[in-house]
């Protein structure tokens, strides 16, 4: 078992940067994940942290080496990837025991532990089966067993369930999460779906531009984003995000509104304001309520969309100022649309951002 | 309505396998005329050529000029030297030329663009315009064997191979095959502790089926059918390839018959190679849309 020290990596390719400086401590058996949209990087720091990519300067330290220079076998880590790489020459027995084969281990110990995998990931079935005779999901366990039968300090994930089904993404991600707690192994998992992220992560690494944003809890991001981008990442259906007037500073209490908007107090978090300046005000779709009276409500507007879930309700209200907010409304209900509706928030449960 | 279109599907076939028979009767008739034209005498077979009787097995039908031809030439010996050289080059070039290719493709090394650049540049260089300095450098290069060192390659079966056994055609059809294997292979290899030459070997090798069969038909082909250059290098009759042989049947009276029955005896172990290897050379050929 090993933890991951991440000390200003850097990465480009001639003139283009890449990564531009990140420092990431990941604790020995923690479950650590990238997340942050195309091109921001997080495969990459991936692949760096494999040593399939060389790192441009910052060190690498995996356990107590540096490793910046090793070979990806030196490293001490397992990866599964998005396309599954498994060998389609090789059966899955094969597949499974092939980093046991190269290291030279006996046939005994290869059988037992090879065995050992399939049970952890129920594939005992599949053992003599070809990868063209698996689906998706099947071939994804294999990339797993792959991964988990070296016993490898890190285990990491690049994307593993983008190929797959929702239903089976869903049954995967679990497997995974119970894996992690089965083995207690460190493990860097990247992703673009901020669901994994929330329900795997003990810790979220939120990127942009090959740079870090915030790294926090999953429920700390949720509740403390850092920035506008954070906050506009983490959370389904994304937050809204509405162009507000300072209207009054005082200290930390900024009393903000828009044309759609009725005054209201926040206290914000970070940043500074100007009374007379611009901010940016963050409210969470599950943080809106409809009020049945219409003057009671903070924001107000017209019904554009509904679409009924069953367990909730998203409506797009189109606000006076011609920008559109989501309410993730709880339970089933109707909202015609073109109705008139009036939305109320707590103001200690939305988020300012300065310009 | 569906009946028409049924009709037009069957009408469409038709003509698909008319055409495809056409094209096949093209290709195989002049092996047939060969064949044919082997077991006839020479004034039948002159006269045949004619009409259509050349294509087929009338008149006077013997094999005696497959009996003339093992006569006249040591047709097993030529034989047994274009299988020794064509076979050892074979296999020397598809290892060779296959880790070449590897090297292009999956290591990183400085001037590796430009080196591969050049190599292909010499597949539009023609064998004539460097047949002599090779025979002058052939002629001349020392040898360790059995009787010591010796110098000059001439008159033996190493000349014939070692200038051939790489190539840029193909190390092309490697570097393009291997282009197209999902990255992710080598690098979930290389991640699970493999060193390169074990990628090479369990990983790229096992999964190069239809190149090989590919790269070893084209290359058996231009080795079999070599002429110039052990016509230039080989004086010895116990090293001379079939091609070479053929010169033993054009002497003043040209033995048409015996030519035919040497070529048809010749032609045997190319076609049972291609019908061998069809397969995997036909589904390479679709796949990475290189032409033979």
């Amino acid at each position: 078992m090993a933890g991951i020290t991440l000390n200003d990596i850097r990465k480009s390719y001639g003139q283009v940067h890449v990564i531009k400086g990140v420092d990431i401590t990941v604790e020995d058996g923690e479950f650590v994940v990238f997340v942050g949209p195309s091109g921001c990087g997080k495969s990459t720091l991936l692949r760096m942290i494999a040593g399939l990519e060389d790192i441009t300067s910052g060190t690498l330290t995996i356990g107590d080496r540096t490793v910046n220079d090793l070979p990806p076998k030196d490293r001490g880590v397992a990866m599964v990837f998005q396309s599954y790489a498994i060998f389609p020459h090789m059966t899955v027995r094969e597949n499974v025991a092939f980093g046991l084969t190269i290291a030279g281990a006996s046939k005994e110990e290869k059988e037992a532990k090879v065995a050992e995998a399939a049970r952890i990931l129920q594939m005992e079935h599949l053992l003599d089966r070809r990868p063209s005779q698996l689906s998706g999901g099947q071939r994804q366990r294999v990339a797993i067993g792959r991964a988990i039968v070296r016993k490898p300090a890190v285990f990491l994930f690049d994307e593993p369930l983008s190929n797959l089904d929702a239903a089976l993404r869903m049954d995967m991600r679990m497997e995974i999460g119970k894996l992690h707690k089965t083995l207690g192994a460190t493990m860097i998992y990247v992703t673009h779906d901020q669901v994994e992220a929330m329900t795997l992560a003990d810790k979220i690494v939120v990127l942009k531009d090959g740079m870090v944003q915030q790294i926090g809890a999953p429920m700390d991001l949720y509740h403390n984003p850092a920035n506008a981008f954070v906050a506009g990442f983490i959370g389904s259906p994304s937050m809204n995000f509405l162009d507000v007037d300072v209207k009054a500073v005082n200290g930390n209490r900024i009393t903000v509104a828009n044309p759609s908007l009725d005054p209201v107090e926040i206290t914000a978090r970070h940043g500074s304001y100007t009374a007379g300046g611009k901010a940016r005000l963050g409210i969470r779709p599950q943080y809106l309520t409809p009020e049945t009276d219409r003057r009671s409500g903070q924001l107000h507007g017209k019904v554009a969309l509904t679409e009924r879930l069953g367990a909730e309700t998203v409506v797009e209200v189109t606000l006076a100022t011609g920008k559109s907010v989501i309410a993730a409304l709880t339970r089933d209900a109707v909202y015609p649309l073109g109705s008139e509706i009036s939305l109320s928030f707590n103001p200690t449960e939305v988020h300012l951002f300065s310009e | 309505m569906a009946a028409i279109s049924a009709d037009n599907h069957g009408l469409r076939l038709w003509t698909r396998y008319a055409v495809l028979v056409l094209i096949a009767i093209i290709f195989v008739f002049p092996l047939v005329f060969m064949v044919m034209s082997s077991l006839k005498p020479d004034q039948q077979l002159l006269s045949d050529t004619a009409s259509l009787r050349a294509f087929l097995p009338v008149g006077d039908i013997s094999f005696h000029n497959y009996t003339a031809a093992f006569e006249r030439a040591p047709v097993g010996l030529f034989v047994m030297n274009s299988v020794i050289v064509t076979g050892i080059t074979v296999l020397f070039s598809l290892l060779i030329c296959s880790a070449a290719a590897f090297a292009f493709v999956f290591l990183n090394w400085k001037g590796r663009d430009l080196v591969l650049t050049l190599i292909l540049a010499t597949l539009i260089v023609p064998f004539e315009t460097y047949a002599i300095p090779l025979l002058l450098i052939a002629s001349k290069l020392p040898w360790i064997g059995f009787d010591g060192l010796t110098w000059g390659w001439l008159n033996s079966y190493r000349v014939q191979i070692i200038p051939f056994i790489a190539d840029g055609l193909t190390i092309f059809l490697f570097v393009q095959y291997f282009k197209d294997l999902p990255g992710e292979l080598i690098e979930a290899a290389r991640v699970e502790g493999a060193s390169w030459y074990q990628v090479y070997a369990k990983i790229v090798m096992p999964l190069a089926g239809p190149v090989l069969a590919t790269a070893a038909i084209l290359k058996f082909l231009v080795m079999y059918n070599q002429y110039l250059w052990p016509l230039m290098v080989v004086q010895e009759e116990g090293y001379r390839p079939v091609m070479v042989g053929l010169q033993y049947f054009f002497q003043l009276n040209v033995a048409w018959g015996e030519v035919m029955a040497y070529l048809s005896l010749i032609t045997l172990p190319v076609l049972a190679f291609y019908l061998y290897l069809q397969k995997a050379f036909i589904a390479s050929i679709a796949s990475t849309g290189v032409k033979g």
